[in-house]
């Protein structure tokens, strides 16, 4: 096999021949996070607090201590997130292996679904459409589920009523299909979670978590620039902080497109 | 009969603000008796334990038998004002402001003479109640005050200047997502409060009552969230010029003690919001505020704290939750102390278990939220600085006065 020519990659980016496409949100004191019941623990939303800003605690420079929680903006899940993964080998974001963190997306766009209706999920009739449009989707695959959620107001984004939030996400059978019959990679969303927001009321409870994190696949939520990828082709670069047994962490994620789209 | 106060103008931009100044305050020893009772609006004098003199002023012997015994006890406030003048020039700096300045001698019927400042309402030869207050040094002074209510009293410029009355004022309510923070906002409404700004953290988070909040008359929903730095920050850059009054009804409220707790998140949360987030509110608007103290009839004038009563006395039930609320009392007995020299007073209200949902087990007596603001509103119009709401706090202040380790032991249960 010919060694890959990492140079002309280089300079593939460089020249705009391959597209970098920022799937983040930006990290801010007022982007959504998820609620649970307020007995229950709760994840830390984002808060930025000045060490110094070139005054007299610091004259010639600028720098800020921040408070996230693992699951705070956009963010990547580990299998040792989920109780189904917890005894999995390299189930930790420091000891998944480094290769898993760049991996080709396909990418499945339901925003006409999802815009209309809210609680729309994702079913294995759908990716088994999709895919004789675009084709199987690869063993070792990112399925992200484009809903353009992310272009939405933080109220809808939430999409909080009283019986649960209501946001798009997988049913139960399509996340144990992708898993068992496509292998894939991970599930990535750009709502708060990789589940729906009814998730809690399936069964299993929080499939895409369920199923995902038992087999040992991973999870990215709060995605946005979906809408900017090729149905397939793109390759996801998302590196999670190497915390110590973390459950996750928030992470910058970029997407290669080959600007020669297919 | 009290002219009522006028609606204050729009301020003219090219005049420079007057800055606050303070009349004397030093007080003795014996004195801060009376700071103690002008603080939570008791009318009391030295009364001899042995001979029954009751004396005034302030001493630290009888001047009839010169027992060292005399504890201040609560005494009949009604008197006559004896003689007044009205002083019409001064060599001190904040009198010189806000002459004429009436002052009288007020005959207690227990017996002392006292020089006190007079209400409007008052006349010579006539009828009068003393009051306790504490001047904008911080140190009691007695005004005298028409026997019964008058129209429009607060409204007396002397009187005003010892309180903190909302009436024309703008006020900063801190979290409009609790049932307190709700009925805070419709009792400034109804105290003629110019606006009232409601802070709401986290708009994306439905909650119950936010129809009804944004229907009360003069409220005005801004973004607020006080455990986050940016965003009081912002506020106060917004809006911090023109915030009077501050009630901080930011609440984190859980059961439960300090060992049974897995690990710190959710104290982490309780002092984020309930020490931090005083901290945060105090640096982001107490400059302003401490510059506004004498800022005509609208100056700014108090920060109010809501605090659990358990804050004086950890109630291991809610032992977490107590610990976090005694870091914000100490909090406020300094921030009293850097607030001072701008006149803005800083009111902590005390409460014990409220009628509402982090209660819900707790068995009656519980103060209802509507009942809490009544009582803020009171206070602010009485220029309280310590105030007891509710029976379970009025319990605890006074089995704390008597005896602190039978309290400590008794709330352990």
């Amino acid at each position: 096999m010919a060694v890959a020519n990492l140079l002309a990659f280089a300079r593939a980016i460089a020249s705009g021949t391959i597209r970098v496409v920022d799937l983040t949100q930006t990290l801010t004191p007022d982007f959504p996070t998820i609620v649970l019941p307020p007995e229950f623990g709760q994840c830390a939303p984002f808060r930025l607090e000045e060490i110094s800003r070139y005054d007299e605690r610091g004259p010639a420079w600028y720098w800020n201590n921040l408070t996230v929680g693992e699951h705070t903006g956009t963010h990547f899940d580990a299998p040792i997130h989920w109780v189904s993964g917890k005894d999995l080998p390299d189930n930790a974001v420091d000891t998944i292996p480094a290769k898993n963190f760049i991996a080709p997306a396909a990418v499945i766009d339901c925003s006409r679904e999802a815009k209309a209706d809210a609680d729309f999920l994702l079913t294995v009739a759908f990716v088994k459409a999709w895919e004789k449009q675009h084709g199987k989707i690869g063993a070792g695959s990112w399925v992200l589920l484009r809903t353009d959620w992310s272009k939405k107001s933080y109220a809808d984004y939430a999409g909080l009523r009283q019986d649960g939030a209501h946001t798009p996400g997988p049913g139960p059978e399509v996340v144990e299909w992708l898993v068992e019959e496509r292998d894939v990679h991970g599930f990535g969303t750009e709502t708060i979670g990789t589940d729906a927001g009814q998730a809690q009321h399936f069964n299993p409870p929080f499939p895409a978590h369920f199923y995902m994190h038992g087999k040992g696949r991973y999870g990215l939520q709060c995605l946005t620039n979906l809408d900017l990828l090729p149905a397939k082709g793109a390759v996801i670069i998302a590196a999670p902080l190497k915390i110590k047994q973390g459950s996750g962490s928030p992470l910058r994620v970029l997407a290669l497109v080959s600007a020669e789209r297919e | 009969m009290t002219e009522p106060l006028a609606r204050p103008g729009r301020k003219d931009p090219l005049k420079k603000t007057r800055l606050p100044l303070n009349p004397q305050g030093a007080r003795s020893r014996a004195a801060h008796g009376l700071t103690a009772a002008a603080a939570e609006g008791r009318f009391v004098l030295q009364s001899c334990a042995d001979c029954s003199a009751v004396v005034y002023p302030p001493r630290d012997a009888c001047p009839v038998c010169l027992s060292p015994r005399l504890p201040y006890k609560d005494v009949d406030a009604r008197g006559v004002l004896l003689a007044e003048t009205t002083v019409r020039s001064s060599t001190d700096p904040y009198f010189r402001e806000r002459t004429p300045w009436r002052i009288g001698t007020v005959k207690l019927d227990a017996g002392p003479v006292l020089v006190a400042h007079l209400h409007g309402d008052t006349k010579e030869g006539g009828r009068v109640r003393l009051g306790l207050k504490l001047d904008k040094s911080g140190a009691p002074v007695a005004i005298a005050l028409p026997e019964q209510d008058t129209p429009h009293m607060g409204d007396d410029p002397q009187l005003r200047e010892l309180t903190c009355d909302p009436k024309f004022r703008r006020v900063l309510i801190t979290d409009g997502r609790t049932a307190v923070g709700q009925a805070m906002a419709k009792a400034f409404s109804e105290a003629g409060s110019s606006i009232i700004f409601v802070g709401i953290a986290d708009a994306w988070k439905p909650f119950p009552g936010m129809d009804a909040l944004r229907g009360i008359e003069r409220v005005e929903i801004i973004p607020l969230d006080i455990t986050d730095s940016e965003s009081v920050l912002e506020q106060a850059e917004q809006n911090g010029g023109r915030i009077d009054i501050i009630v901080n009804t930011a609440e984190h409220i859980r059961a439960g003690g300090i060992i049974e707790r897995r690990g710190i998140n959710i104290a982490r949360e309780e002092m984020d919001v309930r020490y931090f987030g005083l901290m945060r509110l105090a640096q982001a608007f107490g400059p302003g505020m401490r510059f506004r103290g004498a800022d005509g009839v609208n100056s700014a004038t108090a920060i109010v704290n809501l605090l659990s009563v358990y804050a004086l006395m950890n109630w291991p039930t809610y032992g977490a939750h107590s610990a976090a609320e005694a870091a914000c009392l100490s909090a406020t007995q300094s921030l009293r102390a850097e607030l001072r020299s701008g006149g803005v007073r800083m009111v902590n209200v005390f409460f014990g278990p409220l009628e509402t949902e982090w209660f819900q087990t707790v068995p009656p007596p519980k103060v209802a939220p509507a009942a809490l603001a009544r009582a803020v509103i009171e206070a602010l119009k009485k220029g309280l600085e310590d105030v007891f709401v509710g029976d379970v706090a009025e319990d605890i202040r006074l089995r704390l006065a008597v005896n602190p380790k039978a309290l400590e032991r008794e709330l352990a249960g």
